[in-house]
């Protein structure tokens, strides 16, 4: 169950967002696309789930192109894809039980008993039990973006796709996300791809990390790599965040 | 486009139907207030402004109940009251509809693999087709209501006056032109307001702006629809 891109290209008008992208997203692993604001990260995830169609290139699932596909055989693909959003995404109007039993409602035929079982199955893996008359509103960030995994983990998907899963969120609980992100990979081996410039985020849980720098995937590497990349830009990146005094003080 | 669009990989007709049903009982509970308070007093002043014209003494006082009745039926119960609608319905489905879009809600639904056009369009759609019939058929009776008792209370024409000029120049053919212009106006104001609700981009200000926009575009394509409908059925 992977995922692969070949020469993906993207232009708005006269700029170009990815200029030729290939890239291969693994089973059971976090895969990471890191680089800059503007790099391009969030324009490639979008054309990988089929939000923002690309130019050109070909998006692979499991060696089939989305973009070949019609309709009705792009919305088999996507019922094996759970997503988490920047800004979680949930639906204001729907309780924490509505948001992740809705995709079961609209798919599958199961009991109300079966759909309640499900939601509490998700819930409890991430921590939230309990909570599922609670509105969105009534939920910190930390809490929304649990919730939003646990919609995303709710039709048990082969695919899942995180953007900025720590924007907005103080350490600990950017912490307590990745980790969660992390596990839920593992559990469910699931083909995990997440858009972070988030270098504490990158250490914790990255076990296949892609470096966009214009455009362009300039490197490519597991955590354990990342701190020597014998690629200028990445250095540059890796110099400007906190990651250059963390481990810094870990010497000490 | 956006209307083909959202005919493609509809989804269950179930979850159309409870999603427009809701909307519906929504929009017409909703706007119950508004309604019965403007037909009323729209009636009312309907009927002042007849008598006050009519200062000749040559024409019977029964005439303002024919005015008041004709005018409900043709233009004021289903063109006037989806004007008011218009603001309140249309900028709240444009208002719905866009923020969903600037929170990325309506990409959660696209990601699942549901048609996120038709999900969001087809149940307000339909829900404008089955509420603006009701609500236009309250104001009319409210209106002529209003309109009789403005003017007992003022001593212009009596209940009994007011009723035979209805009875005298009613036609039931007004009232299908009615029920035409209330379907068609309903049709206009949810698709237009859906419309800019659904091409929203950017934040908050931008979902304001889509709201204005609904009101302004659904007022400006219904003045063009009443206009073809009155040409074309009478």
């Amino acid at each position: 169950m992977s995922i692969e891109v070949r020469n993906i290209k993207k232009a708005f008008g006269d700029k170009e967002v990815l200029k030729g992208i290939d890239m291969m997203f693994e089973r059971g692993k976090v895969n990471m696309i890191i680089g800059a604001s503007g790099s391009g990260k969030s324009v490639l995830m979008k054309s990988i789930v089929g939000l923002l169609e690309p130019d050109s290139g070909k998006v692979l699932y499991e060696g089939q192109n989305f973009y070949e596909k019609d309709h009705r055989e792009k919305r088999e693909i996507r019922k094996n894809i759970g997503m988490l959003f920047q800004g979680s995404a949930l639906f204001d109007s729907m309780t924490v039980e509505q948001n992740i039993s809705f995709p079961i409602k609209m798919f599958d035929r199961k009991k109300p008993e079966e759909i309640r079982e499900r939601v509490a199955f998700c819930l409890e893996r991430v921590n939230l039990s309990g909570s599922e008359k609670l509105f969105p509103a009534e939920l910190s960030g930390g809490m929304q973006k649990r919730v939003g995994i646990a919609r995303a983990i709710a039709m048990n998907p082969d695919y899942l796709f995180v953007d900025e899963p720590n924007s907005g969120l103080d350490p600990l609980t950017a912490s307590v996300v990745d980790k969660l992100i992390y596990r839920l990979t593992q559990e469910f081996n699931m083909t995990t791809l997440v858009v972070s410039h988030d270098l504490n985020s990158v250490m914790n849980i990255g076990d296949n990390i892609m470096f966009l720098y214009k455009g362009k995937k300039a490197w490519q590497g597991s955590n354990k790599e990342v701190l020597h990349p014998n690629c200028p830009p990445l250095e540059e990146f890796i110099f400007v965040s906190d990651l250059i005094d963390r481990e810094a003080r870990a010497v000490k | 486009m956006l209307l083909g669009s959202i005919f493609k990989t509809p989804e269950k007709f179930s979850v159309y139907y409870h999603l427009a049903l809701a909307e519906a009982i929504s929009m017409t509970a909703g706007s119950m207030f508004i309604v019965v308070i403007i037909s009323s007093f729209m009636g009312a002043v309907t009927t002042l402004n007849t008598a006050y014209q009519l200062t000749t003494g040559l024409l019977p006082s029964s005439i303002i109940g024919s005015v008041v009745s004709v005018s409900t039926l043709l233009e004021l119960a289903p063109t006037v009251m989806s004007f008011i609608l218009t603001g309140r319905i249309g900028s709240n489905i444009a208002s719905q509809i866009g923020t969903m879009r600037v929170t990325e809600q309506i990409d959660a639904l696209e990601v699942m693999g549901i048609n996120s056009s038709g999900y969001l369009i087809i149940p307000r759609i339909a829900a404008g087709l089955i509420s603006f019939p009701i609500l236009v058929t309250i104001s009319a009776f409210l209106c002529t209501l209003g309109g009789m008792i403005a003017g007992y209370v003022s001593g212009e024409v009596t209940p009994y006056d007011y009723t035979l000029g209805i009875q005298t120049y009613y036609d039931p053919y007004q009232v299908v032109v009615m029920y035409v212009k209330s379907v068609v106006f309903g049709f206009i104001i949810t698709s237009v307001a859906a419309y800019h609700g659904y091409y929203t981009q950017g934040g908050a200000l931008e979902v304001g702006r889509s709201a204005t926009k609904a009101v302004v575009y659904g007022c400006l394509t219904m003045v063009f629809a009443d206009y073809m409908v009155a040409q074309l059925l009478l």
